[in-house]
């Protein structure tokens, strides 16, 4: 399905790119581009949930027996499962802007999104992308209709994080027709009514390999439903092989390559969780403006309340800022498989896709899910008292995204491979890095510029964006310098994770204002008021996120007179004019406040 | 069987309303839109009727380029074709020049039956049906909870007041305002989303359809109604206040 008319223009951007680009407002794509087909899928998604998930959603806690089955073959019924599978195969083959926008209407119920993401996300993947034509024809039209539930097992219970540390091992039988599995599979989304098992298992010891199990399999047994903190609606159990044998035509992609399926798998499914939390973010918004409206205190409505809109303007910021983010990526990618040339094998592109922007999946993953950590944390505090009684929807939104942190990657796993796979682009020549960070350097030595305003209405926040990717070239060039490739080692953790938080940051900033530009040049800049409060607002603080996190690594990579000269490159980098961000942010919440909603939707 | 299902695109139910000072109309930017209600229960039954006698549905709408989207959303459901009368001054129409732009659009369709929502959400004038049956020379019934057809004739059965029905019959073809609630209208699917890009919505202008309208009524201001909460306390004994409620409720509130 093609995006807009608008990506026709927009060139193919590399995966973290954005770190050394500038690109303009119009090459980028943004919810106002999201066309009258995509927003159909959205309404139907929305629809679906809200009609027939919501009503059900304490019989759905209770795991009630056939409902969730019931309700994803609705789901199946009306295309929401096959996304992801091409449409010869029985999906609905969407493009990633459309998957996005469906993935967030899910994230109405935690519990829901979840069972889909197991089921259509990372239980799905692995057929779509690595399945030969008859793995493809059997299983895919199945999923799509929910005629067959999936699930993806890749931890074990001694093997989280560690993914490749895994113990399942997989031995070809005596006569060679068979895998026999032996071991435990831990946390495995969908476990309970699942009918088909995406398992991982070392085959010789060493060679992680991919296999299809089936359900009834002798030997392969599903672990009682564990008692979850949150995403009870969702199955999770533990899974065990006792000499099970699967079929030999059972093994997906080859024999030691089976990490190449986990990683792509979740380069995917990274990237759809942040847009279930983007989704989540915006439904606790509503919810928390209603309550700030219903709720009186001291004679007055919450609502009017400084601090309480000091909240409800924040969390809208930071889904403006991820949103900004997610539909920038998503259009990227969508861009990328549009240049695809003829003939081209669709999948096969559509995993280089994933690939090719892991960086900006795994920042949707990191970003998306604290902003929604955040956001059902303040959603608690306005709903007070009540906030923590399970009566009342933030209390269950509370619990259920906390997981989102450690699910498909950890946060902390996540920020080492931002940079990791920045850096492996770097030396690999992708991206210019290094030039760019030498130039840098030739900057910083020829001392200070006056640097003239463009006069542009942004003229200010320009240059902010453009000094956080001058933050990120100055502490990441030091760290190198210093540490060289004993970064990835697990002592300098910190000073990684710090360079993540300003790479994010700067994704983020620089999202945001391309959006708001984009957006001024369409509709005139009197139209973008609250939104350009939204964008400056968040400006104003990851500045000063991104220099602390900055001094955070020079302290740690650098001393004496470089550090002394690097802490003055910085100052001048940090330096900007003075703002008003609690005038932004009442801005901003009397938007929110007026429709009792996320107020940039589309926009 | 053909039926001409029209559908209006109106704003959202929970948009927030802003209105420009002065101003006859709603400010639209920053609002989102969507296919008026009732027209949906239209929609749906015209897709019914479609299903089970054969013909073609042929969703006709009339507004700016983003109404589109109403007869997309019908498309995406079943119908067959679009007609959009691409007007960005419609609102200023009243319902005798809409049911004019209307019936020269449909003139041009083969049909049996028209159908039409009760009334829009947005302007809710409910008159658009009866005067575009008058302007195509057709009979017309309003309220109409079911519908059954053969050898060319409808049985219609209309809500009256007070839980009371009535059935009617008419020839076809005819124009017929549909009751909401009268079916529960589908959802559209994700393959229906898609097979709908690739229907034809053809697009006409009032000029090209020859309609000159001159507005027989126009709105003067609209505002959103002041509050006016009044509290009266009924004093005296519990019978007594109880009988002060009776009386007030009989002949000042007229519920009893």
């Amino acid at each position: 399905m093609a995006t807009t008319t608008t990506t026709a223009s927009q060139s193919v951007a590399r995966g973290g790119s954005f770190l050394v680009e500038s690109p303009r407002p119009e090459d980028v794509f943004t919810p106002a581009d999201i066309n009258d087909e995509q927003k159909l899928i959205a309404q139907t998604t929305s629809e679906f949930i809200n009609d027939e998930v919501v009503p059900l959603i304490d019989d759905l806690e209770h795991h009630k027996p056939g409902v969730m089955i019931g309700l994803l073959k609705k789901a199946g019924a009306l295309g929401i499962l096959g996304g992801a599978i091409p449409e010869e195969y029985g999906g609905a083959g969407l493009d990633k802007v459309s998957s996005t926008l469906l993935s967030e209407q899910l994230a109405a119920y935690g519990g829901f999104s979840v069972t889909h993401g197991g089921h259509s996300g990372i239980g799905t993947i692995p057929i779509v992308y690595f399945g030969t034509e008859e793995q493809k024809k059997k299983y895919l039209p199945k999923i799509a209709s929910a005629e067959l539930i999936s699930c993806y097992c890749l931890s074990e219970p001694q093997a989280g994080s560690d993914a490749q540390a895994l113990r399942t091992r997989a031995d070809l039988s005596k006569d060679g027709k068979q895998w026999i599995l032996n071991g435990q599979k831990m946390w495995i989304t969908n476990g309970n009514y699942a009918d088909l098992f995406v398992v991982f298992a070392k085959v010789d010891g060493d060679k992680i390999s991919c296999f299809l199990v089936e359900k009834g399999t002798p030997g392969f047994s599903v672990g009682a439903e564990e008692k979850k903190m949150g995403i009870k609606g969702s199955s999770t159990t533990a899974l065990s092989f006792e000499n099970a044998p699967v079929p030999k035509e059972n093994l997906l992609h080859e024999i030691g390559r089976g990490h190449i399926v986990a990683f792509n798998t979740l380069n995917a499914g990274r990237f759809s969780l942040g847009c279930y939390c983007l989704g989540g973010v915006k439904r606790t918004i509503e919810v928390s403006s209603k309550y700030s409206k219903e709720r009186t205190a001291f004679g007055k409505q919450l609502a009017e309340f400084g601090l309480i809109r000091q909240k409800l303007a924040e969390m809208a910021i930071r889904a403006f800022a991820l949103e900004s983010m997610i539909y920038r990526s998503a259009g990227m990618m969508d861009a990328f498989m549009a240049s695809a040339e003829t003939g081209t094998n669709k999948t096969q592109h559509m995993m280089k896709a994933l690939e090719e922007y892991a960086i900006e999946s795994s920042i949707s993953k990191v970003y998306g899910s604290e902003a929604l950590d955040f956001a059902v944390d303040e959603g608690v505090q306005i709903f007070g008292g009540y906030g923590y009684h399970e009566d009342y929807p933030v209390a269950r939104a509370y619990r259920d995204s906390r997981i989102n942190r450690i699910f498909e990657g950890t946060n902390e796993i996540n920020r080492m491979l931002i940079i990791q796979m920045l850096m492996k682009r770097a030396m690999g020549g992708v991206l210019p890095l290094i030039p760019k960070a030498m130039k840098l350097m030739e900057e910083i030595l020829a001392g200070p510029s006056f640097e003239e305003g463009s006069g542009d209405a942004f003229a200010e926040e320009e240059r902010m964006v453009a000094n956080a990717k001058k933050v990120f070239l100055l502490t990441s060039g030091s760290a190198v310098q210093k540490l060289r490739d004993k970064l990835a080692e697990p002592e300098h953790q910190e000073v990684v994770a710090a360079l993540s938080n300003i790479a994010m940051d700067a994704y983020a900033m620089e999202s945001s204002l391309l959006r708001v530009q984009k957006a001024a040049a369409r509709r005139g800049a009197g139209d973008v008021g609250v939104m350009s409060a939204a964008m400056r607002a968040f400006l104003f603080d990851a500045a000063d996120r991104i220099e602390h996190e900055a001094r955070t690594v020079l302290g740690a990579v650098a001393e004496g007179d470089m550090l002394r000269t690097q802490m003055m490159a910085l100052k001048r980098f940090s330096k900007r004019e003075p703002g008003n961000p609690i005038a932004l942010r009442r801005e901003v919440a009397t938007a929110v406040l007026a429709g009792d909603r996320y107020p940039f939707e589309y926009r | 069987m053909n039926i001409v299902v029209c559908v209006k695109q109106v704003p959202a139910k929970d948009a927030p309303l802003a209105i420009p000072e002065g101003a006859a109309w709603i400010r639209e930017t920053d609002i989102g839109f969507e296919l008026n209600e009732p027209d949906g229960y239209a929609l749906e039954e015209a897709l019914r009727l479609k299903e089970k006698h054969g013909g073609e549905v042929v969703a006709v709408s009339m507004g700016p380029e983003r109404s589109k989207q109403a007869i997309k959303e019908a498309l995406a459901k079943g119908a067959e074709r679009g007609v959009h009368i691409s007007d960005d001054k419609f609102y200023e129409l009243d319902p005798l020049g809409s049911a004019r732009c209307l019936a020269a659009a449909i003139k041009r369709e083969k049909f049996d039956l028209v159908l039409t929502g009760l009334q829009s959400d947005d302007h809710g004038f409910g008159q658009t049906g009866v005067l575009l049956a008058e302007l195509l020379g057709l009979p017309h019934a309003t309220i109409i909870m079911q519908i059954d057809a053969a050898d060319g004739r409808l049985k219609l059965k209309r809500e009256l007041e007070a839980g009371w029905f009535q059935w009617v019959e008419l020839p076809l073809p005819a124009v017929l305002s549909i009751q909401s609630g009268i079916n529960k209208p589908r959802y559209a699917t994700l393959k229906g989303i898609m097979a709908a890009k690739k229907k034809e919505i053809a697009t006409l202008t009032r000029a090209e359809l020859g309609v000159t309208v001159s507005p027989t009524q126009r709105i003067e201001r609209i505002y959103v109604p002041k509050k006016t909460k009044k509290t009266e306390i009924l004093t005296g004994t519990a019978k007594e206040a109880a009988a002060k409620l009776v009386e007030k409720l009989k002949h000042e509130a007229r519920v009893l």
